[in-house]
This record gives structure tokens, C-alpha cells and sequence, in this order.
């Protein structure tokens, strides 16, 4: 089954709730509902055009509120059919937005402003459990049975279980020098998981050749042709985060770059609630961060530029390690109009971010909410970000993940087991 | 010089179907040229107005990202494979 032959064939029949078409972000040129992800015209990229002209914003709002605890709330907003909440997936989304007042005063942000979106919360322990959870529903409405991506590790693990959950096969493909737990967390749903001789973009490449080729036919790869719908997912981060703030902006978001998808969606996301009135129209400032070994918008942002040179990634944060993102120049566009900013951290100030939030949050975050925190200091010794304003820092993953970059980190002593011992340590 | 260029599935029309098609040229450039010689329309799909590669087209020689290296100017040895990829996949 090639992957333009179901996009001829399902246009009419597929039920993908308000999505009504896939317009190119750079021409305009709309497609019909389908599994492609490239303008025939310019390359660009294609995303979801939808049909909200019949919402009541307060209808809109109770229907929301009344949903399920997941992001399936959301399901008017989402290229899903009505009923997704009732198909199997697994259901992410919905995680602690955390009043962090105790990094706020660590980084000297006003008391009661600086929360933390923890998505380690997520089924398979990271943010990638939404994008994958709509993926899969259009993979399932376009007749696709097996479900693939490029992975930098969390999403190898979130298209591993969420095929399970749904009955499909998985068959991904991994740098083969990932971290080891996330190797484990991706293999043990018992898909195929297969490694490449290469860096994140080698494996990006050769999925993008293998969906050309018929050794790839029937399959849905969700972030190559699935990307539009997929991408998605991550607009119900901006969803939640305003509904959990009282359907309130916040004033200032740092959020993590890898292809720069999730932060675009974010301010997809934000536009919406702003259009379909679900929260007043007010200026945010929406800030990318990047860590220093891989941080080509933010050296596109700081030059000026609006293009952004590929690097090759050599850092701990592996899961940002997207040394040539696909969405890095809208990035650059979101950053320079809505006031914010890109900014990137060396590995060293990754690792004390991961322990300075676990310590005063109790949140053990994965190498790239080091980076978020760690960019998020920064800006605020740099004058960049407003401490005085209400910001909202991702954390995308799990720190279990992710455990040699804290490798070290142990016990404090080893005694005998009596009380002069314990005295003796200095721990009484 | 004589390549193998891969054509990606939406410049397939140009191909009539074909997934790989030969191409001569000293360097990619001249690998475009001649493609547009025998399957007219596919350079302005690959290029901008400006005869550059657009922004999201990602091009390789062999392994090569030709980003990395001197972008149309990018020698194309004989027998090298050329992939034309489009580049708004991943993450």
C-alpha cells in the first residue's frame, strides 16, 4: 500500500474530527487529508487546516472541562474522531503544572510565578506520548498497521507502547549509541527496535529514504509521513497549561528545541485558545532553549539569522540532539515576534540545572529539562527573562532516563549499622 | 560524470514513477541541469528563485549533506549516489 495511493483513496471517507485539510506552511497549497507531509510545490511543510466555525466558546469550555484527564479533553481541538477516547492508546497527557516556589527563589523569581510543566509524567515518561497518541490515530485512519519513526529514544519508546496498546506492529530505528535506559524503555514493548550507524539526522535521512522505497510501504512513520498530525500533539501542552493556569496565558514559556516542532505547537496551540476566545488576548514571550553542543537556531537566533546552518551534535542532551531541525527557522520567527529569545547551556550547567530542580522541586528531570532550567537561569541573570512575570519551563522527560549524565550522584556515607557510627558521619 | 540520483515520492510525477533515475554532471549543480533536461519542471521544484536549493530540501552526495559541504558547487564523482530528501521530517 503506497503511502500516496491511501491519500488518494481516503480523502472522503477519513473522519479526523475538525481537521478539514493540510495547507503548506510556506505556500499556502492545500492537500487533501492524507498521509504526506511535504508541499508538492516547495517543499515545505505541510500542517493541519481546521474547520472551528461552529464552536460557542462556552460550550466549547464546559465540553473541555467535563473530558477525560487526558488530552483527549482536547479531542474538539485535534485532528481525532469524536469518539478517540474510546479507541485503545494510550492516553497521555494531562500532567502536574508545578508551582515551583522553591526554584523561584533559587532563581530569583517572584514568589507564585515560576511553575514547571512536568510531562516526565506521561505513560512512557516523557512528552512524546502526545504527539505519538495522535499519530497513531491517523495512522489507524489511514489504514497503516505497522508504526515507525526516527528516534533520539523517548519517542522510540512511546511508539513501542502505544503500538502495543493498539494492536499494531513497531518497527524503529535509533541511533545506535543512545542512552541505555532509553534503549531498555524502547525495546521491552517488544517491537522491533533497530540501531544506526550514524547520529539522529543519519537516521532521520534513511527514514525519510526507506518511506520512498517499497520496503517501507503500509507503513506510518509518525514523524516523517504522519508529521503533520503528529505534531499536533504537542499543542495540547499549550492547552493544558492555560486551563491549569484558571484559561490564563502565561506571560513567559521556555520551552526545549530538538526539530523545533514542539515549541511552534505550542504557539499553534496558544493562537487557538486566543482565536476561539478560551483566554484573553495578551503578549507572551516564548523562549527556545538548546544546549551549547547542539545549538544551531540558537546560533542562528543570536547572528540574526533567518535560516539555520545544520550542526553535528555533540552533547549530553541527547534527546535535543537535532543538529539539522526541520522547524528551526519558525522557531526564529515565534522567538523574534512574540519578544523572546534562544538561548543554549554547556553539558556542565545541564547537569547542575538536573540536580538544582531535583533538590528544590523534587522533580528528576531528564537531560533535557536540565537544559530548560539551565537556559531559564540564564535569562534571568542576563536581564532576558522576567522574574516579576508568570513563566511556565517544560520538563519534557523523565531524569530515569537519562541517569549517566547524573552519573556520580550517590551516597552520602556508608557506616556501621549503630548509633556512634551514625554520629561518628557527621549525620546526627 | 554519471550518477544515481533518488527521487523523492512527491517529484516523482517528474520521473514518471521512477524512484531512481541516471543523471552526468561534474558537480550537483550540473547534476540539477541535467535532470531538468530529461524531466522538465523538477529544478524549480528543488530550487528557489534565486537557483538556490530551498530551505526544505535536504540534498546528499554519498552521505554527504551538501550543506556541510560546497552546497550546488559539490563535486559528484562518478557513480556517487545523489538522494533529494525533503527536510521537514523528525523530531
Amino acid at each position: 500500500m503506497a503511502a500516496q495511493t491511501v491519500a488518494s483513496t481516503t480523502e472522503s471517507t477519513v473522519d479526523l474530527g475538525p481537521a478539514a485539510a493540510l495547507s503548506c506552511r510556506e505556500c499556502g497549497h492545500r492537500v487533501p487529508l492524507g498521509p504526506v507531509f511535504a508541499c508538492e510545490e516547495c517543499f515545505g511543510p505541510l500542517e493541519i487546516a481546521y474547520d472551528f466555525s461552529a464552536y460557542d466558546t462556552e460550550e466549547l469550555r464546559k465540553r473541555i472541562e467535563a473530558g477525560p484527564a487526558n488530552i483527549w479533553r482536547y479531542a474538539p481541538l485535534l485532528p481525532v474522531p469524536a469518539d478517540v477516547a474510546t479507541k485503545p492508546n494510550i492516553n497521555p497527557g494531562w500532567t502536574q503544572l508545578v508551582k515551583a516556589d522553591n526554584l523561584a527563589r533559587e532563581l530569583g523569581v517572584d514568589a507564585g510565578k515560576l511553575f514547571i510543566k512536568d510531562d516526565s509524567g506521561n505513560p512512557t515518561h516523557s512528552f512524546k506520548d502526545r504527539v505519538v497518541a495522535q499519530a497513531l490515530e491517523a495512522a489507524r485512519a489511514f489504514g497503516f498497521t505497522t508504526l515507525s519513526c526516527s528516534s533520539t529514544g523517548n519517542l522510540a519508546g512511546a511508539v513501542g507502547a502505544a503500538a502495543a496498546r493498539a494492536g499494531f506492529r513497531s518497527c524503529v530505528f535509533i541511533p545506535h549509541d543512545l542512552e541505555q535506559g532509553k534503549v531498555v524503555m524502547a525495546a521491552i514493548y517488544g517491537g522491533e527496535l533497530v540501531g544506526i550507524e550514524g547520529n539522529y539526522d543519519d537516521v532521520n535521512r534513511f527514514c525519510s529514504e526507506l518511506i520512498g522505497d517499497p520496503a517501507g510501504e503500509g507503513w506510518g512513520f509518525v514523524n516523517v509521513n504522519l508529521r503533520p498530525y503528529y505534531a499536533e500533539g504537542s499543542k495540547t501542552l499549550a492547552y493544558e497549561i492555560c486551563e491549569q493556569l484558571g484559561w490564563q496565558l502565561p506571560d513567559q514559556l521556555v520551552v526545549p528545541i530538538a526539530s523545533g516542532s514542539q515549541l511552534t505547537k505550542i504557539d499553534k496551540g496558544l493562537q487557538e485558545l486566543i482565536k476561539l476566545g478560551l483566554v484573553e488576548d495578551k503578549p507572551y514571550k516564548i523562549f527556545g532553549a538548546q544546549a551549547e553542543g547542539c545549538s544551531p537556531v540558537s546560533v542562528a537566533f543570536k547572528a540574526g539569522h533567518d535560516v539555520v546552518r545544520p550542526q553535528k551534535p555533540n552533547t549530553i542532551a541527547k534527546s535535543l540532539a537535532i543538529g539539522n531541525p526541520a522547524d528551526g527557522p519558525y522557531v526564529l520567527d515565534i522567538a523574534r515576534r512574540t519578544g523572546g529569545a534562544v538561548e543554549d547551556v554547556t553539558d556542565e550547567q545541564v547537569v547542575d540545572a538536573i540536580k538544582v530542580l531535583a533538590r528544590t522541586e523534587g522533580i528528576f528531570a531528564e537531560t533535557a529539562g536540565g537544559v530548560t532550567v539551565g537556559v531559564t537561569r540564564k535569562l534571568i541573570e542576563n536581564g532576558v527573562l522576567d522574574p516579576t512575570k508568570t513563566t511556565v519551563v517544560l520538563n519534557t522527560g523523565d531524569g530515569l532516563k537519562t541517569l549517566d549524565a547524573v552519573a556520580g550522584t550517590g551516597l552520602t556515607a556508608t557506616i556501621r549499622p549503630n548509633l556512634d557510627s551514625f554520629r561518628e558521619a557527621g549525620l546526627a | 560524470m554519471s550518477v544515481t540520483v533518488r527521487i523523492p515520492t512527491i517529484l516523482r510525477t517528474y520521473t514518471g514513477g521512477q524512484a531512481e533515475v541516471a543523471a552526468e554532471g561534474a558537480n550537483l549543480g550540473e547534476v540539477i541541469a541535467d535532470l531538468e533536461k530529461n524531466h522538465t519542471g523538477i529544478a524549480a521544484r528543488v530550487l528557489d528563485d534565486q537557483g538556490k536549493l530551498r530551505r526544505f530540501v535536504n540534498v546528499y552526495v554519498n552521505d554527504d549533506d551538501v550543506r556541510f559541504e560546497q552546497g550546488l558547487e559539490t563535486a559528484t564523482p562518478d557513480g556517487a549516489g545523489v538522494s533529494i530528501i525533503p527536510a521537514v521530517a523528525g523530531g
